[in-house]
């Protein structure tokens, strides 16, 4: 194969795996949270600034799989 | 027009040995703009009467506070200048690049003895080298208020000890460390450069109004990730000033 086609490959490859662990993890968390929300609707505000954190820890791993992308198309 | 997306940032000229990047400008730029929003502000403040933009600032830094001190407690008035000053320069510099018609600067330089225009402005999130900086300074000062409140040995000895699996646990840490610089730069570079590239694909698409949604997508990300930011640094260093042994 050509390095051309290659790296357009490695790099859809990259990040459509790399998202696949995030989602699940953020899907689960977004469960957790809906779940806690519907037991506790007055804890709403709290619950959802400690998700929000919780979801910037998954997605950071789906960023990563971003930048692995985009650095095999415009660097390597 | 042709669109080109570059992962590093342009240089437009020298100033002596530092390259002067359009990351570079915006970042001044923005503490530019930050400082006199400061010193309004600060004037304001002189006056009894309170008017609109007094009402508006209080806001802001009351709501921030109280967040701050929600997560640190009685170190709040310690942490907060620095969170929020992360907070404040983060989601201003990522917001700077949404500003309608701001990549239509741009100027001519000479690259490799060709004569090609860069773009003036360039989002300072979206160079790797500013959100390393903001990195380096966040671990570092969680560190520094480490070793300030709970002196040298007994921080050392979170990551340093021989006592039994709790070693083990502190060689992990202290790569964590590093790793954080990393996690820090990365997911602030990535979720904002992303952002750029996204909005070029889908203005060079259909540009008429399917990037509309995706601004206003992209104004979310860039006050998430500025919180993010902020509230993560906050995090670490309040889990760095408490001590490990009655944990």
């Amino acid at each position: 194969m050509e390095l051309e086609s290659m790296k357009a490959l490695a790099a859809a490859i990259s990040i459509g795996l790399g998202a696949v662990g995030p989602g699940i993890g953020i899907g689960l968390l977004a469960k957790g949270a809906m779940e806690a929300i519907g037991r506790n609707p007055e804890a709403t505000n709290n619950i959802r600034t400690n998700l929000i954190l919780a979801i910037a820890f998954a997605e950071a791993l789906a960023i990563y799989a971003l930048v692995v992308s985009l650095i095999i198309i415009f660097v390597l | 027009m042709e669109h080109h997306i570059s992962i590093a940032a342009e240089t437009l000229f020298h100033l002596g040995p530092i390259a002067v990047t359009n990351a570079l400008v915006t970042a001044v730029i923005v503490t530019i703009l930050l400082s006199i929003f400061a010193f309004l502000a600060h004037r304001a403040f002189q006056s009894e009467k309170p008017t609109m933009f007094t009402t508006f600032v209080e806001q802001v830094i009351a709501f921030f506070y109280d967040l701050t001190e929600s997560i640190a407690g009685k170190n709040a008035p310690v942490f907060f200048p620095l969170i929020m000053t992360f907070f404040l320069f983060i989601i201003i510099a990522n917001w700077f690049g949404l500003l309608p018609g701001i990549a239509g600067f741009g100027v001519e330089v000479i690259e490799n003895g060709e004569h090609a225009v860069v773009p003036l402005f360039r989002a300072a999130t979206t160079d790797l080298n500013t959100t390393i900086a903001l990195a380096l300074i966040s671990v570092g000062v969680t560190q520094y208020y480490g070793f300030k409140f709970l002196g040298v040995k007994k921080h050392l000895s979170k990551y340093f000890n021989a006592d039994g699996m709790n070693s083990f646990v502190g060689i992990l840490e202290f790569v964590g460390v590093f790793s954080g610089i990393l996690s820090f730069a990365f997911r602030l570079f990535g979720n904002i450069f992303a952002g750029e590239v996204l909005l070029v694909v889908m203005g060079s698409l259909i540009p008429l109004v399917l990037p509309i949604p995706f601004l206003g997508l992209e104004l979310f990300v860039g006050f998430i990730q500025a919180t993010v930011f902020a509230v993560l640094t906050l995090v670490f260093m309040s889990i760095a000033v408490e001590s490990h042994e009655h944990a």
